[in-house]
C-alpha cells in the first residue's frame, strides 16, 4: 500500500480500536500513541518525491498542511490526555469522541491528500461527520444547537460543492472522455483550457460557496462560532486547525482548474471579495463577544479571511503569504485554544468577565496565553506577522485602494485582542471556580502552547532552506 | 437526441416529475404530507436514474436506482413517520410560507436555474444542459425549502430533496466517474442527518422541534443580539407552543 494510503488508513483502523476501549486512561493513552505513529508517518511522507498514486496525490501544497495536521493531532491529544478524566465522560460517550477524533484525522488528511475531486469530497463528508459527532459529544442543550447548526449549514454546503464536482466533470467531459481520470485534480488542470468556459464559471461558483462554508468565510460562517464554543475544547483546536485548512485547500484546487483556463472568470477577484468581507466583519464582532471561545472562533473567521484575499491576488509573493498564514494560524490558534480551554476549565465558565488576572492567580498558564494571544493577533516575530507583512505590502503595491479596508480590518482585530489580554491575564484575579488540577494538567496544557508557539517563531523568524524551498514550491503550484 | 425521441422525451418526464414533486414539497403544510411527497421524490428518482442507465447502456446505475429507492422511497419516509408519531407531530401544522408566496419564489428560482444553466452550456449535449437545468432547479427549490420552513423535520426533508437534485445531475451527466459511490456517500450524510434527529430527540430537548426555539441558547448574555441568530431565528418567529402542534 502507498504510504499516503497507509497515512489516511492508520488513523481510521486506531479509531476502531478506540471505538471498543471502555477504559478512559488506556483509551486517551491509544490515542495519544496513534497521533505519534501519524506524526511519523507524515515526516516519511514529507521526504517523499511528488507524485500520484490512484486517487492520491502527494506535492508540495499538500505535505506541510499535511505535517502541520499531524504536529497539532499529536499535541492536541497530549492536551486531550490531560484534560479527559475532568470531562467526566460515560464510556459510551468517551468512545464516540476518541473514535470521531481518530476518523477525523484520517479524513482530513484524504481530503489535503486527495487528488480525485470525487475522494476528495467525500473526505470532506466524513470529516465533518466525525466533527459533528465531536461537537454534540457533551450533550447539552446548547452543544446540541451547535451540533445541529453546524451540520445543516455544512450539510447544505458539502451538497453544493457535489454539485460543483459534478459541473466540473460535465465540462471536462467532451476533452476527458470517461472513467476515474475525469475527476482526477491533475488531469483537469491539464485539459481546462479546453473546457466549456461557462460550465467551468458555473462549477467554480458552487465550489466555492460549498467548501467555502467549511472554510468559514463570510456569508456563510455562522456554524463556527458555535461549533467552537461548545464543543470540547481539542475539537476546537482541531477545527480551526486542520478542517478549516482542507477545506481552503479544496477551494485552492477548484480555484487552479478554472484559473488554468483564459476564458473564464478570473477566480481570484471572488476569494478577495469574500476575504476581504470575513476580515471586515470578524474585526468587528470581536469587539462584541462576551464568550472567550466564540471570540477566539471569530478570530478563525478573520484569518481565514484573510488567507482567502492572499490566495485570490495571487502571484508567488501572495500564495506564499497565504500559505504561511494557514500554517500560522493552525499553531497560534490552537495554542490559544489550549489555553483558554484550562482557564474555562478552572473558572468553570467561557465568560471573559469571569476570566480575569491569570497571570497574577496562575503566571505559568497567564503568561504562556498572553505569548499566544499575542501571536495570533499577528504580532512580530511569530509566523502571523511575517504572512500578514507579506500580504500587507503585496497589497499595497498591486492595489492600494483594497490594502486600507484590509489594514483596517487588522488593526481594529489586533486592538480587539490586545483589549482581550488586558482583560483575560491582567488586572485583577477573579477566583477560581475548582481546586486547582493536579501538574499533569498543567504540563499537558503548556507543553503543547509552547511547542506550538516555537514552530510558530521558527515559521516566522527563522525558517531553515528546507522549508522555505517547500513552500515557494507550492505557491508556485498554485500559480 | 432531441425532442419527440422516446429515450429522451422520457428522461425530460421523470425530471420534470422530480421538479413538480420539489413544488408540492414547498406548499405542503402537513408534516406528514411533506413525507409522502418526498418518498415519491425518491421514487422518481430512483427510475429516472434506472432511465439514465438503460440509456448509456451503464449498468451500475441501476445500481445507484436501486439504492435511492430502498432508501429514499422506503425506509427513511418510514424512519421519518416513525420520528413523527414518536413526537406527536402527526397533526401538526406548519406556518411555512404562503401558498401563493411560495409558488411566485419557487416559479422565481426555477427562472433563475434556467437562465444560468442553459446560456452557459451551449456546447453540451442538449439533454445534458436541459438535465444540468432541472437538476439545479431541484437543488435551489431543495434550499428554498430549508430557508422558509422552521420544523426541524422540514428542513431535514428539504436538504434531502436538495440531495435529490444532485444525484439527478450526477446520473444525467454520461460517463460519471464514482457516480454509485458519491451518491451513496451523499445518501449517508442524509442518513446521518435523519440519525441525528432521531437520536437528539430534538423536540423533547427543547419542547419543540421548531429550530427557532434554539435561539435562547445562543450561549451568550440574553440581551446582546447574535448576528448568528439571524440564520435560524428571525424575530417574530412564534413559539412552537402557541401554534398548535401538539396533536
Amino acid at each position: 500500500m502507498p504510504l499516503p494510503w497507509i497515512v489516511v488508513f492508520f488513523p481510521w483502523a486506531a479509531a476502531v480500536v478506540l471505538m471498543a476501549l471502555p477504559r478512559l486512561r488506556l483509551a486517551a493513552a491509544v490515542n495519544l500513541g496513534a497521533s505519534a505513529v501519524s506524526l511519523l508517518l507524515a515526516l516519511l511522507l514529507v521526504n517523499m518525491p511528488d507524485g500520484e498514486q490512484g486517487w492520491t496525490r502527494v506535492d508540495a501544497l499538500n505535505q506541510p498542511l499535511l505535517l502541520l495536521s499531524a504536529i497539532i493531532g499529536l499535541t492536541t491529544s497530549v492536551y486531550s490526555y490531560g484534560q479527559i478524566e475532568a470531562k467526566g465522560f460515560d464510556p459510551l460517550r468517551l468512545r464516540a469522541y476518541h473514535g470521531a477524533y481518530q476518523v477525523f484525522m484520517g479524513a482530513q488528511a484524504l481530503a489535503l491528500l486527495a487528488d480525485n475531486m470525487g475522494v476528495m469530497w467525500v473526505a470532506i463528508e466524513i470529516a465533518t461527520m466525525a466533527s459533528v459527532t465531536m461537537v454534540a459529544v457533551h450533550g447539552t442543550a446548547a452543544a446540541t444547537e451547535a451540533a445541529w447548526k453546524f451540520f445543516i449549514l455544512c450539510g447544505v454546503g458539502i451538497a453544493l460543492a457535489l454539485f460543483g464536482t459534478v459541473i466540473l466533470y460535465m465540462a471536462a467531459q467532451p476533452v476527458i472522455g470517461h472513467g476515474d481520470v475525469g475527476l482526477s485534480w491533475s488531469a483537469l488542470r491539464a485539459v481546462a483550457s479546453r473546457c466549456d468556459p461557462g460550465l467551468l464559471n458555473l462549477a467554480f461558483v458552487f465550489l466555492l460557496v460549498g467548501y467555502g462554508t467549511k472554510a468559514g468565510l463570510v456569508p456563510r460562517h455562522f456554524w463556527l462560532p458555535d461549533a467552537e464554543a461548545e464543543g470540547p475544547v481539542s475539537i476546537s483546536a482541531v477545527l480551526s486547525g486542520l478542517l478549516l485548512n482542507a477545506a481552503m485547500s479544496a477551494v485552492l484546487r477548484a480555484e487552479t482548474i478554472v484559473r488554468a483556463h483564459p476564458g473564464a472568470i478570473p477566480p481570484g477577484p471572488f476569494l478577495m471579495a469574500l476575504g476581504l468581507a470575513s476580515v471586515l466583519l470578524a474585526s468587528f464582532s470581536l469587539w462584541r463577544r462576551r464568550d472567550v471561545r466564540r471570540l477566539f472562533a471569530w478570530s478563525s473567521i478573520q484569518h481565514m479571511g484573510l488567507a482567502a484575499f492572499a490566495f485570490g491576488m495571487g502571484g508567488a509573493m501572495g500564495n506564499l503569504a497565504g500559505l504561511l498564514h494557514l500554517l500560522g494560524h493552525s499553531l497560534t490558534k490552537s495554542a490559544v485554544f489550549f489555553g483558554v480551554g484550562m482557564a474555562t476549565r478552572l473558572k468553570a465558565s467561557q465568560k471573559i468577565a469571569a476570566i480575569g488576572g491569570l497571570a497574577s492567580s496562575h503566571p505559568a498558564l497567564g503568561w504562556s496565553l498572553v505569548v499566544a494571544i499575542a501571536a495570533v493577533a499577528g504580532l512580530p516575530p511569530f509566523a502571523l506577522f511575517a504572512s500578514e507583512f507579506l500580504l500587507l505590502t503585496e497589497a499595497v503595491t498591486r492595489w492600494w485602494w483594497l490594502a486600507l479596508p484590509l489594514g483596517l480590518g487588522v488593526f481594529i482585530a489586533v486592538a480587539a485582542k490586545v483589549n482581550v489580554v488586558q482583560q483575560l491575564c491582567l488586572g485583577d484575579a477573579t477566583p477560581d471556580a475548582i481546586a486547582p488540577p493536579g501538574r499533569l494538567a498543567f504540563l499537558t496544557t503548556l507543553g503543547p502552547i509552547w511547542v506550538h508557539l516555537l514552530l510558530a517563531l521558527v515559521l516566522g523568524a527563522a525558517l531553515p532552506a528546507g522549508g522555505a524551498a517547500m513552500l515557494a514550491r507550492a505557491a508556485e503550484l498554485l500559480k | 437526441m432531441t425532442y419527440g425521441q422516446l429515450p429522451y422525451d422520457i428522461a425530460h418526464l421523470l425530471g420534470g416529475a422530480m421538479l413538480l414533486l420539489s413544488f408540492v414539497l414547498l406548499y405542503q403544510r402537513r408534516v406528514q404530507a411533506v413525507i409522502n411527497a418526498f418518498a415519491m421524490q425518491g421514487a422518481v428518482l430512483a427510475m429516472a436514474a434506472a432511465w439514465q442507465g438503460a440509456m448509456q447502456s451503464a449498468p451500475e446505475l441501476y445500481l445507484t436506482a436501486l439504492v435511492a429507492f430502498t432508501a429514499k422511497a422506503v425506509l427513511i419516509p418510514l424512519a421519518l413517520r416513525a420520528i413523527v408519531r414518536r413526537l406527536n407531530l402527526h397533526r401538526a401544522v406548519e406556518t411555512a410560507l404562503g401558498i401563493g408566496a411560495s409558488m411566485m419564489a419557487g416559479v422565481a428560482v426555477v427562472a433563475l436555474a434556467i437562465l444560468v444553466a442553459l446560456p452557459i452550456t451551449t456546447g453540451a449535449r442538449a439533454i445534458a444542459r436541459e438535465d444540468l437545468a432541472l437538476a439545479l432547479s431541484v437543488v435551489l427549490l431543495g434550499m428554498l425549502m430549508m430557508i422558509t420552513r422552521r420544523n426541524a423535520i422540514s428542513q431535514v426533508v428539504g436538504l434531502m430533496s436538495l440531495e435529490n437534485g444532485l444525484v439527478l445531475a450526477a446520473v444525467g451527466v454520461a460517463g460519471m466517474p464514482l457516480v454509485v459511490e458519491l451518491s451513496t456517500a451523499a445518501l449517508v450524510l442524509v442518513v446521518f442527518v435523519v440519525a441525528g434527529v432521531f437520536v437528539f430527540q430534538i423536540r423533547e430537548r427543547f419542547d419543540s422541534v421548531d429550530t427557532g426555539a434554539f435561539a435562547a441558547n445562543h450561549g451568550e448574555d440574553a440581551f446582546e443580539p447574535e448576528p448568528e441568530e439571524a440564520s435560524t431565528a428571525p424575530p417574530g418567529a412564534p413559539p412552537a407552543a402557541q401554534r398548535g402542534d401538539a396533536g
